[in-house]
């Protein structure tokens, strides 16, 4: 290796000093339209300011002698971008010229994050846009979460296998979650709701902290998350997208959109998945994963007239689902409510119709009014081993909107009136349920921005329901600028709901547990509402470290119960609701980290405290199968955009979750008793894409590359009819590591 | 007998000019300038002004669009403000103390600024 480059050294020299002995060669090559590279022939080759010079070869090939005064060469072709290059070495290699490309304007722009944390806007929100949903392994919103560190995810028990989500260290009923502004994902939907939206119908993804809007409802307690679906005047005209992964698991994904005329388009999407592996890695004889299949449709309008100011869409959504879980033997068709095996379905449909009006003053443009309407029909039919649930939720929403100003932009309102009718009707094993919801509410919500760094946002609703009674809403937000591209917020709500326990904690039935309901009188099966304070502060500060952003957040939120119906796992025979008695709280900490460590390469890192409280019947404990903390570190790295848009892109993530308390199982026998606490692990997800052109990518992937699953998932699976059978003490993967692959096609 | 007829006239155009004072109307004119902290920097000067309920101002176009109450100001008081914090429209020219003060990149007067990195302000 010495020896050579000695060699080197001493021709290089040997050349200075002879002048024009050595020869420098190279070659000329460009790429062509399918990115393969190509010799330019007849491209001048000439040493900077100076007449000497020779031309490409047909191949591209040139050799031209070496000049020690002259330490430049310029290499240029007519229709192709000059470029001029340093001689250090007697073989240049290949040298790239790109062609000459005419515009009338150039555009310089990098692209923002996929992952953004607002220093303006006065809550505190996160938005995730599209390219972000490509990072995660799979095709639903449960999914499109793995890769963000503000939200949890974590799977509701060995049997369903439903990802569920978490804020702030409490379960997601207490979200809001909306898709366009208008509640989803609620009542009957909540366990299975978030895998009923397809990942590649998502155009972006806001999740606000703390109390949120008042526009939207009072539900809302530790957050709101909102998506909005692509919309047929700006997607693309045609997407598709498949999907497997070594489980059996196969998603269709297709979009076709069509444009009426300029004002008006056509939207129609498909998605369709099947789940078709009977997997049981850990030889507990139930599916590690469920079997199931879902056909989701949905048909878009879109209206947009700028000139005229009016706006608005029309969505019509059909669902089909269906889950099959249990010990691998069971059959479908003839052991269902026999002791035999111990099977589960869940068959689910649901349809959804929503419009939206929207009008804005072509003369004022800061006065609109809009209109929501959605009707909701949810059915699902289930049975768990010998338990049946069926729950039929019908719900019919409205809102009416007027945004103005009170004498300038510097104050903003937004005020309206809002209607819903939901029927819930529930049969939990021979019993019948019945509920009708009716609301009425008013709301108004004030924005003010003295435009040096202040700005508030002050809401208040009056609502008069059937179930609730007549309560008002408060909430509050504010941001102040504290100096250069930093900011402090702060805020507070309340928030009111009335739990749906059945529908929220299904899993449950996958186990012998009897069901325990402490009456008092209320409403919500003899359950008064839940009523909880958030109060939050947090602060973020951006800056430029060697010419990179970097920006560092800290945030703290405290959720403080009034009344609470607490779910009671710690008897093993039993669930237990009761409402509180005493005092809930949860506190969560966040701190985050984001960097480009160098060119295109990001770092994301984050650390999560909870401590989540409540006081049951017996004595005060954590909240079970919550981390105490969680650590996230999610890299990306991206090369550079060749031609026609050709690219790789890498994801890599990591989440470490400390330890989980486990509900008590101390008075079963000594085989069918677990830990007091779980172990700490780590999670590994991995994606690498190649992006061929603008209009096709392929990607593979892997979740769990760890290969970390809990160790007995189910509690007495030999016995599934005994009275110790438990699947629902779950507090990591069942699952081990899964492989993807996966193309998505475009124009 | 003219003199009445006349004095009548004369007082309906006067009470059509002052309803013709409208409380939303739009007005737009040129204003000098160059980046994103002129555009901070002639909207939060003018949008605190009595009577201006929406300012907006773009970069590219240099178009100064505003909603005012023309009973409590005018396009004349707007520009004025907007000269004071140191931009050039119609008529109104910034103070030279005051263009003086304003970072490098807003000096819009010397040709040269343009092409400066304005960056994300």
């Amino acid at each position: 290796m010495e020896i050579r480059s000695l060699l080197l050294l001493f021709l290089l020299a040997l050349g200075t000093s002879s002048q024009a002995q050595i020869q420098v060669i190279g070659k000329v090559i460009e790429f062509n339209e399918k990115g393969k590279t190509i010799g330019v022939p007849d491209a001048n080759i000439y040493w900077l300011s100076s007449t000497l010079g020779t031309v490409t070869d047909s191949l591209g090939n040139f050799k031209i002698p070496y000049h020690n005064t002259l330490r430049k060469l310029v290499i240029s072709s007519v229709g192709y971008r000059p470029d001029t290059i340093p001689v250090n070495r007697p073989n240049l290699g290949n040298i790239v010229l790109y062609t000459r490309v005419v515009l009338d304007e150039v555009v310089v722009e990098k692209e923002v994050a996929s992952l953004q944390k607002s220093l303006f806007k006065i809550q505190n929100v996160v938005s995730v846009d599209s390219r972000e949903m490509l990072k995660a392994a799979c095709c639903n919103l449960s999914e499109s979460f793995e890769t963000n560190p503000t939200v949890d995810v974590n799977i509701s028990d060995a049997v369903l296998g439903a990802k569920q989500i978490q804020m702030l260290g409490l379960n997601s009923p207490y979200l809001l979650f909306t898709q366009e502004n208008m509640p989803s994902i609620r009542g009957a939907s909540q366990v299975f709701g978030l895998s009923f939206i397809p990942g590649s119908w998502i155009d972006g993804i806001q999740i606000t902290k703390g109390a949120g809007t008042v526009i939207n409802g009072y539900e809302s307690i530790s957050g709101h998350i909102n998506s909005e679906l692509v919309k047929p005047l700006s997607d693309k005209t045609f997407f598709l997208n498949l999907y497997s992964n070594n489980y059996e698991r196969y998603e269709f994904n297709s979009r076709l959109n069509q444009t009426i005329g300029d004002n008006l388009g056509v939207g129609m999407y498909m998605h369709a998945n099947l789940r078709d592996g009977i997997i049981d890695a850990n030889g507990d004889s139930f599916l590690d994963t469920p079997l199931g299949h879902q056909v989701n449709f949905m048909n878009r309008w879109q209206y947009m007239n700028p000139q005229s100011g009016w706006v608005s869409f029309a969505t019509i959504q059909y669902l089909s689902d269906t889950k099959k879980m249990g010990q691998t033997d069971f059959d479908f068709k003839t052991d269902k409510f026999s002791n035999t095996n111990w099977g589960s379905e869940i068959n689910t449909s649901r349809m959804d119709i929503s419009a939206k009006v929207g009008y804005v003053l072509p003369d004022l443009p800061y006065e609109s009014y809009g209109l929501q309407l959605a009707y909701t029909s949810h059915n699902q039919d289930s049975y768990y081993g010998l338990s049946i649930y069926d729950i039929q939720h019908d719900s019919f929403y409205t809102n009416f909107i007027f945004n103005s100003i009170i004498g300038s932009t510097q104050h903003k309102f937004k005020t309206g009136i809002n209607f819903n009718y939901d029927t819930f009707s529930e049969l939990v094993n021979s019993t019948m349920f019945h509920r009708d919801d009716k609301l009425i509410g008013t709301f108004f919500e004030y924005t003010y921005d003295n435009l040096e760094g202040l700005s508030f946002e002050a809401g208040l609703r009056a609502d008069s329901h059937n179930n609730l009674g007549n309560f008002l809403t408060p909430r509050f937000h504010l941001r102040y600028g504290l100096w250069d591209k930093a900011s402090l917020r702060a805020s507070f709500g309340r928030g009111k709901r009335g739990a749906n326990i059945f529908a929220e904690n299904q899993q449950f039935f996958a186990s012998s547990r009897q069901i325990a309901i402490s009456e008092r009188g209320g409403n919500y099966y003899g359950l008064n509402p839940e009523k909880a304070w958030n109060y939050g502060i947090s602060f973020i500060q951006k800056l430029y470290l060697w010419n990179r952003v970097l920006d560092f957040s800290i945030d703290f939120y405290r959720t403080h119960f009034k009344d609470q119906v607490i779910v009671d796992w710690e008897n093993p025979r039993l669930i237990s609701f009761y409402n509180l008695e005493g005092t809930s709280y949860s506190n969560s900490l966040q701190l985050d980290l984001n960097y480009e460590i160098f060119k295109d390469l990001q770092l994301r890192a984050t650390y999560k405290y909870f401590h989540v409280v409540s006081d049951y019947a017996t004595e005060s404990l954590e909240k079970p199968l919550q981390p105490s903390f969680r650590i996230f570190l999610n890299t990306s790295y991206e090369t550079p955009k060749r031609n026609e848009g050709s690219q790789w892109r890498f994801d890599l993530t990591g989440n470490w979750l400390g330890r989980q308390r486990l509900p008590d199982t101390s008075t079963n026998p000594q085989q069918f008793r677990l830990p007091s606490h779980s172990p700490a692990y780590g999670l590994i997800n991995a994606q690498v894409t190649k992006v061929f052109s603008n209009t096709f990518e392929m990607y593979v992937g892997g979740e769990n590359i760890g290969n970390f699953t809990q160790e007995r998932p189910i509690l007495s699976n030999a016995a599934p009819f005994g009275s110790y059978f438990d699947s629902t003490i779950v507090y990591g993967p069942v699952l081990e590591s899964a492989y993807y692959v996966g193309f998505r096609y475009k124009i | 007998m003219k003199k009445p007829i006349l004095f009548t006239l004369l007082l309906l155009f006067g009470t059509v000019l002052a309803h013709s004072q409208e409380k939303n109307k739009s007005v737009s004119f040129e204003v000098k300038g160059n980046c994103g902290m002129c555009k901070n920097r002639i909207e939060t000067a003018t949008i605190k002004m009595k009577g201006v309920k929406f300012a907006q101002w773009s970069p590219e176009t240099k178009e100064f669009k505003a909603i005012i109450d023309e009973r409590k100001c005018s396009v004349q008081d707007i520009q004025k403000k907007i000269s004071e914090v140191g931009h050039d429209s119609d008529g109104f020219t910034a103070p030279e103390g005051v263009y003086a003060k304003l970072p490098e990149c807003c000096k819009y007067r010397n040709p040269e600024t343009t092409r400066m990195n304005h960056g994300n302000h």
